[in-house]
């Protein structure tokens, strides 16, 4: 059988045994979100200022919410069963539109931090590992605590005030210029200039976790024999920390990134709002305040296809890098 | 007498609190097997890791001169030495089953090294390393040369080893307990296939072992290193019939004796008494602590190496008292 074709089957079954887990979530975020004080007709009747017994009881009717809980979640499954992520009463428009609409922002988003929190955090941990004891990888461990343990809206905020006000460099919030006409590769400029400094603010949290990881591998692995092979036949230490310890070493780090992407994906949520993005952070968040849970659990639902579909892709990529895991 | 192709002297080698190898002096000629035979914690494979210039972290050599091939390797800088690593001086280890790297094919490791020091393409280079596979015994090489190590056994790692070592034709392999880890039955398979490289490519073999038995067979000289120290030195009938060294006579009245018609049922094993951290801050000679016939006068001094008939060395003032000091090696 040809490697493609592995793959493929790999992928399929795969998806197959993420299907029970996806219902699960869905029920499961169903209850909990039940939990939550209020509903949509609280929250709409708050907002109009006044409502009568009346007028919450044709609310609740029109939205399906005096159904009974079981109900309610049977309704929402058998919509679901028909492709249907349900209907957003706020936005006035299906939940899949609103969803779609915003996930491409959310997923650049991602993908940048990600990108930024890999690079970074391997080139810090190699860095920290090859000067391990010495003034370089001290200074980079206090700046790795510090980015460890400092909250991320914090150092968003921060950002804006020393790159978009006192610097002006760069954007404050917003995914693009609004009315500014850009085609081509100014209107990819002008995004990606959007994206900088909530991507950069989404993944230094990641950028000192994966430093860290990065340098014990690097340094574990530098410890094995099969290093001291690679130095006997004469290969300059370049070489050897290139391809014979780096690559062992990031192994661990993307089984780690794998993990990680459901912790990036909840950490939209505060960039997306400090930065004014408009992606499924925000979205969710609002949904939130709104008590708008077809949006919430679409989201959440979505979030859960995202994490499951880059978690597969991981393991592709490590089986890829590490041939002792042969893909069956 | 010509010029060796390894000629260590009185290289001792210190890491900041202790000095695991002292005042070692040694030679390999070309085609020569010299074996160093020794415990644990004898200091042979830090000599070979100083040979290699790989020791690790701490460690350094403080003196002594490691002449091959017309340089002195313990002074050489770090760039020069890299070209003579994998080229001309080349080294297996002890653990075939973590000497290569996991995720890189056998065959890549090997053209690594074929492409650093002979500037072949990359087809020349495949093609060569597919011959050094042959060449090694590993059946099924155009096939083998895409495996990843752990498909292999250790017998087959090891063979791979020995192909990355004698890729690109080195003037001296040190092999550092080459078998050790290896079953037994393989064992004598991988030292043939080191001997039968050593005789067709004229190279110098430097087998570093602990079982007297391996030397019997396959080396041209012994060298019996206790504590860092050269203690004995000579050919194998000689070292391995008539020892005159306490600790070699020892480590044979240790070992089982394997001449014909002979059982380890015939009698108990002997073990040295003691162990070899006695030698530590011993100012004498070293192996006082636990040797049977210690006299007095053993603790003022090192013995140095003296020469007790032609091609045979010892290293014991009980059977070199001073008077016989003037035929110092």
């Amino acid at each position: 059988m040809t490697t493609a074709r592995r793959v493929l089957k790999t992928l399929v079954r795969n998806g197959l045994a993420a299907i029970p887990t996806v219902l699960a979530i869905v029920i499961l975020n169903f209850f909990l979100l039940q939990l939550a004080p209020g509903d949509a007709a609280d929250v709409i009747a708050g907002e109009s200022g006044a409502a009568t017994e009346e007028s919450m009881r044709q609310l609740r009717a029109r939205l399906g919410l005096d159904l009974p809980v079981v109900a309610q979640l049977q309704a929402y499954l058998s919509n679901l069963a028909q492709g249907s992520l349900g209907f957003s009463p706020r936005y006035n428009m299906p939940v899949a539109d609103l969803i779609f609409q915003r996930l491409p922002q959310t997923l650049m988003l991602l993908g940048m931090a990600l990108g930024f929190a890999f690079v970074l955090g391997v080139t810090l941990g190699t860095v920290m590992a090859l000067n391990a004891g010495r003034w370089p990888d001290r200074m980079i461990s206090v700046l790795t605590l510090l980015l460890y343990s400092v909250p991320g809206f914090w150092i968003g905020l921060m950002l804006i005030v020393l790159f978009s006000i006192k610097l002006g460099w760069l954007p404050s919030g917003g995914a693009e210029t609004i009315a500014s006409g850009f085609t081509g590769l100014d209107l990819v400029l002008d995004r990606l200039r959007h994206m900088i400094l909530p991507s950069l603010t989404l993944s230094l949290f990641f950028i000192a976790v994966y430093a860290r990881l990065t340098r014990a591998a690097v340094m574990e692995v530098a410890e094995q024999d099969f290093v001291r092979t690679a130095r006997a036949k004469g290969l300059s230490g370049f070489t050897v920390g290139f391809r014979h310890v780096l690559r062992n070493a990031l192994l661990p780090v993307t089984t780690l990134a794998g993990m990680h992407i459901g912790g990036v994906l909840g950490g939209a949520v505060v960039v997306e709002t400090v930065f004014s993005w408009p992606g499924l952070g925000r979205l969710a968040f609002e949904a939130v305040l709104r008590r708008d849970y077809n949006v919430l659990l679409g989201v959440l639902l979505l979030s859960s296809f995202v994490v499951i579909i880059a978690n597969m892709l991981v393991d592709l990529l490590q089986a890829w890098l590490d041939p002792r895991i042969e893909v069956r | 007498m010509t010029v060796p192709l390894l000629d260590v002297h009185d290289l001792t080698i210190a890491f900041p609190a202790a000095r695991p190898v002292r005042n070692l002096s040694f030679s390999v000629a070309g085609g020569e097997t010299v074996a160093i035979v020794g415990e644990s914690g004898s200091g042979k494979s830090l000599t070979a890791l100083a040979l290699m210039r790989l020791l690790p972290g701490a460690a350094r050599i403080s003196t002594g001169r490691i002449s091959f091939d017309g340089q002195d390797l313990a002074v050489l800088r770090e760039p020069a030495m890299r070209k003579v690593r994998g080229a001309r001086l080349a080294m297996i280890f002890q653990e075939p089953m973590t000497s290569l790297n996991p995720v890189l094919t056998i065959g890549a490791q090997i053209v690594d090294v074929l492409r650093l020091h002979e500037n072949l393409s990359r087809q020349a280079a495949r093609a060569r390393a597919i011959e050094l596979l042959d060449l090694v015994r590993v059946a099924d090489p155009h096939r083998r040369i895409d495996d990843y190590p752990h498909r292999l056994s250790g017998g087959m790692r090891q063979r791979v080893m020995i192909a990355i070592a004698v890729a690109c034709g080195p003037r001296l392999l040190i092999a550092d307990e080459p078998t050790t880890a290896l079953d037994v039955t393989i064992q004598a398979q991988v030292l043939d296939l080191l001997d039968g490289l050593r005789r067709d490519l004229g190279m110098g073999l430097l087998l570093i072992t602990h079982d007297l038995g391996v030397v019997g067979q396959w080396a041209d000289r012994v060298v019996v290193m206790y504590a860092g120290r050269k203690v004995e030195e000579g050919v194998p009938e000689v070292i391995l019939h008539r020892p005159r060294h306490p600790y070699t006579e020892g480590l044979l009245a240790a070992s089982p004796r394997t001449a014909e018609g002979s059982s380890y049922r015939d009698g108990l094993l002997r073990e040295i008494r003691g162990s070899i951290a006695s030698a530590a801050g011993e100012q004498g000679c070293p192996f006082r602590p636990r040797c049977p016939k210690a006299a007095p006068d053993c603790g003022h001094a090192p013995p140095p190496a003296v020469v007790v008939e032609p091609g045979h060395l010892a290293a014991c003032p009980v059977l070199n008292p001073p008077e016989a000091r003037d035929a110092v090696a």
